[in-house]
């Protein structure tokens, strides 16, 4: 628009100019040099605009803005891809440090910048629908930022009379655990309380209930029991049978913590412990006693060294809350971010803070 | 005083007279100017990401008072873009003067003459032609700086009001009117250019005084009349000259010169001594020191109050801030004039000697914002990198530096400087206020040294203590 209207408006000068002035040679040489200038003003100014406005339609990845929860989170929250095709993103952060990761992949979580991009290539294999997730904790409301990533298409490597079904297969494999989680199929209301009352001077040792010669039934010491059964209630049993007459009230919780403890390995427990750490702590504290530094923003978070509410829960009822959140907290779900085995890893750490490893 | 003639080079006067090394680099700046705007409106909302911000606001800032002003002066309004459209329009050209249909040079001039043929340009309104609306300009900029030296969009929209409002006021009145009575920086710059060791100045009166045509003031085929509206002839002081070389082009008889002289020549002649220009030396001192509270204290309920522009806290903070620069600043260094005369001078006497030893304040404050300029310059001159390989955040990466990491330079060093700077700025204020005192017989300096020594001194405790 301005360069057209100094375009004219010389013109009219240059014609007006011509009437009545007496051109001279160095007037001519001034008309080129306003030229001149007004050409390279035109081009220094304009050229940068279009090469700008060019450079910015030549950026085919998907801008993924990530801004504090309460000013939107992930923008956008929802993504389309397809199996197969590589899923170009910019991530760029308006405010302070954010994460991203990918739900259920292993795809390593990577820093979203403020003011700088962090340009990340996603390609499915399976189609499906993927939770993207903060890994930093930008905030209180942190965990609800999240979005979806819509991934259709085939499965790779299906021959095309198959495609169909098995998309559909691979697609509830992926939204929903491979089988109903323990606590539907135990039909457990995870929203009950159940703190029980007991008390505990010293924390049960596995270590020490090893060294117990208790010879109790190894039914006991079964994978059925660690998953259905709450501590306290195990104990109970333990308590009844002629073979712990001899023991202390706290020698048998040490024979419960070796049963719990024989569940677990050292390195279930250390990826239990490193994803406590990224994802957990915030609210309920790296010591687990609820004290994180986003703890105090809502009513309570559990403390996991609570005898009381510790001891009378199940492995299935923390399964459960892991995966489904909610309780009227501020517990998050975590089912479609982690896998079975990660959230085993983690219930596995956290009985740790009521049975000690050494 | 002993001045050397530097366009009697003549490499120099030919690089000054020639149009072509002004006009490219005002071009230059001009593109920097919307790239800056642009970035500001489309790019990230992170300060330290967006080129409106780091560019605008620390290199800018930084070649602004670090060099520009106390080495050449005004030399920033030599090359400053804002006003460049307006200028188009009065001139109808971007490069020189161009004859036209009347065949009257004075009319070539273009800056007196309204690009809408119909409408004449007017003469900037009298009561209006000294520096207050620059004062208040500048004071109220000041309230919202928390928010416009951190926020790209902000500072955009600064930016682009900054430059409508340069052509606005070129298409209502002649010359450079905004740049000499309406921006906000254009007062300060000419406040401390009087620091300067650069002048504009006619070489000898007498050949000014024969010359009827005064084509400095008119303009003729070499050049425009003075944009800034100033005779050069009369010139004292660097204030209202704002360097920009069209005298040395319309003059025929090669009477002016841009000369080096004794730095702070201007603020002992006593002629011209403005209570306005008084004020902007309060303003400015009152708000680096304002600043440097705010940005550099130990007190983060203060920045606080100060970022949230609008709330019942900042109007207070907002008052606090007027009070302070425009009423307890000035009104304890009247008091102290005051007690340095006696008891038998009456007020306008007073206040005379209160416009005049002001003046002194110009070096201190200067060095007060040199030494807090500092103090962010080099710890955030580093965010330049990046922001020049990405100036939207956008993921670019033209020059390889996007991913530079922040890193303070000469942490060490800064402090120190400061500290120079600081007491280089009150011997200078000293002296200054000395050489103020010694006009009048009787005078004393006392007062306005004290003045100036407890400033310094909260101004180091500030920045460094």
């Amino acid at each position: 628009m301005a360069a057209h209207w100094l375009g004219s408006k010389t013109t009219v000068n240059v014609e007006m100019a011509a009437q009545t002035a007496v051109s001279s040679s160095d007037d001519a040489l001034a008309k080129d040099r306003e030229w001149l200038a007004r050409a390279l003003l035109i081009h220094l100014i304009f050229g940068l605009l279009l090469a700008i406005f060019i450079a910015n339609r030549l950026d085919r990845s998907v801008e993924v803005r990530a801004v504090m929860p309460e000013k939107g989170g992930f923008l956008p929250d929802t993504l389309t891809a397809e199996v197969g095709v590589p899923l170009e993103l910019s991530l760029i952060s308006d405010d302070v440090m954010h994460g991203f990761a990918v739900g259920q992949t292993d795809w390593p979580a990577v820093d979203v910048l403020p003011g700088q991009m962090t340009e990340v290539t996603l390609t499915f294999d399976e189609p499906g629908t993927y939770t993207y997730y903060c890994t930093r904790w930008c905030g209180a409301n942190h965990w609800r930022m999240r979005g979806t990533i819509e991934v259709t298409g085939d499965e790779k490597g299906e021959t095309p009379a198959l495609r169909a079904d098995a998309a559909s297969v691979v697609e509830v494999a992926i939204a929903q655990p491979s089988s109903p989680p323990l606590y539907v199929e135990l039909e457990l209301d995870i929203d009950a309380p159940h703190t029980v009352d007991v008390h505990l001077d010293n924390p049960p040792s596995a270590a020490r209930g090893e060294t117990l010669d208790a010879n109790i039934s190894s039914s006991y010491l079964s994978r059925d029991v660690y998953l259905t059964q709450p501590p306290f209630e195990v104990w109970q049993a333990l308590r009844l049978e002629p073979e712990t007459a001899a023991l202390s009230n706290s020698d048998v919780w040490d024979l419960v913590a070796a049963s719990w403890h024989s569940q677990t390995t050292d390195e279930k427990l250390q990826l239990g412990q490193t994803l406590y750490n990224q994802n957990c702590a915030a609210c309920h504290g790296n010591s687990g006693a609820g004290d994180g530094v986003f703890g105090q923003e809502f009513d309570q978070a559990t403390a996991f060294t609570d005898a009381q509410i510790m001891l009378g829960a199940s492995t299935a009822v923390l399964d459960g809350k892991i995966r489904r959140g909610g309780m009227g907290t501020g517990m998050p779900y975590w089912g479609t971010i982690f896998t079975d085995h990660e959230i085993e890893a983690i219930i596995d750490y956290l009985w740790t803070f009521q049975f000690p490893r050494e | 005083m002993s001045r050397y003639d530097l366009t009697r080079i003549p490499a120099v006067k030919t690089l000054v007279v020639n149009r072509w090394p002004q006009f490219i680099l005002r071009a230059i700046a001009l593109a920097g100017f919307v790239v800056a705007i642009l970035a500001g409106l489309f790019g990230t909302p992170v300060g330290s990401r967006n080129l409106s911000i780091v560019f605008v606001w620390i290199a800018w800032w930084a070649l602004l008072i670090l060099a520009a002003v106390p080495l050449f002066g005004r030399g920033w309004c030599t090359v400053c873009p804002i006003p460049m459209a307006g200028e188009w329009l009065q001139n109808g050209a971007v490069l020189g003067p161009r004859k036209k249909e009347t065949g009257d040079w004075r009319l070539v001039t273009g800056n007196l003459q309204s690009p809408i043929p119909s409408l004449r340009l007017r003469q900037w309104p009298k009561r209006f032609r000294n520096i207050w609306l620059q004062n208040g300009g500048f004071a109220l900029l000041a309230l919202f700086s928390a928010v416009v030296l951190t926020q790209p969009k902000v500072t955009a929209v600064i930016l682009a009001i900054f430059l409508f409002l340069a052509v606005g006021t070129a298409l209502i009145y002649e010359r450079r009117a905004f740049c000499r009575y309406l921006c906000p920086v254009g007062g300060f710059i000419g406040l401390y250019s009087q620091v300067a060791p650069l002048e504009v100045r006619v070489r000898d009166m007498a050949i000014c005084a024969s010359h009827t045509e005064k084509t400095c003031y008119t303009g003729n085929a070499d050049g425009y009349g003075c944009p800034w509206g100033v005779f050069p002839g009369g010139l004292v002081k660097n204030t209202t000259c704002g360097a920009c070389m069209e005298c040395l082009r319309t003059c025929p008889h090669d009477n002016i010169a841009i000369q080096i002289r004794p730095v702070g020549a201007d603020l002992t002649v006593a002629r011209g001594r403005k209570l306005d220009e008084a004020f902007k030396a309060f303003i400015m001192l009152g708000s680096a020191v304002v600043y440097s509270a705010v940005m550099l204290g130990p007190w983060g309920w203060l920045k606080t109050t100060a970022y949230n522009v609008g709330s019942l806290a900042w109007l207070g903070y907002a008052l606090a801030f007027l009070l302070f620069i425009l009423g307890l600043l000035p009104g304890i260094f009247y008091l102290v004039t005051w007690a340095g005369m006696g008891q038998r001078v009456n007020l306008r006497v007073v206040r005379q000697r209160f416009t005049a030893n002001a003046y002194a304040l110009v070096p201190l404050g200067l060095a007060a914002w040199i030494a807090f300029s500092l103090s962010f310059v080099f710890a955030n001159i580093s965010y330049l990198w990046p922001v020049l390989s990405d100036p939207f955040g956008w993921g670019w990466d033209l020059l390889g530096t996007a991913v530079t990491p922040w890193t303070p330079y000469l942490s060490r060093i800064v402090p120190i400087l400061q500290t120079l700077v600081l007491v280089g700025g009150l011997a200078w204020a000293a002296v200054t206020a000395r050489k103020i005192a010694e006009e009048k017989r009787g005078g004393t300096a006392l007062p306005a040294i004290a003045y100036c020594f407890f400033i310094t001194v909260g101004m180091l405790w500030l920045l460094i203590g």
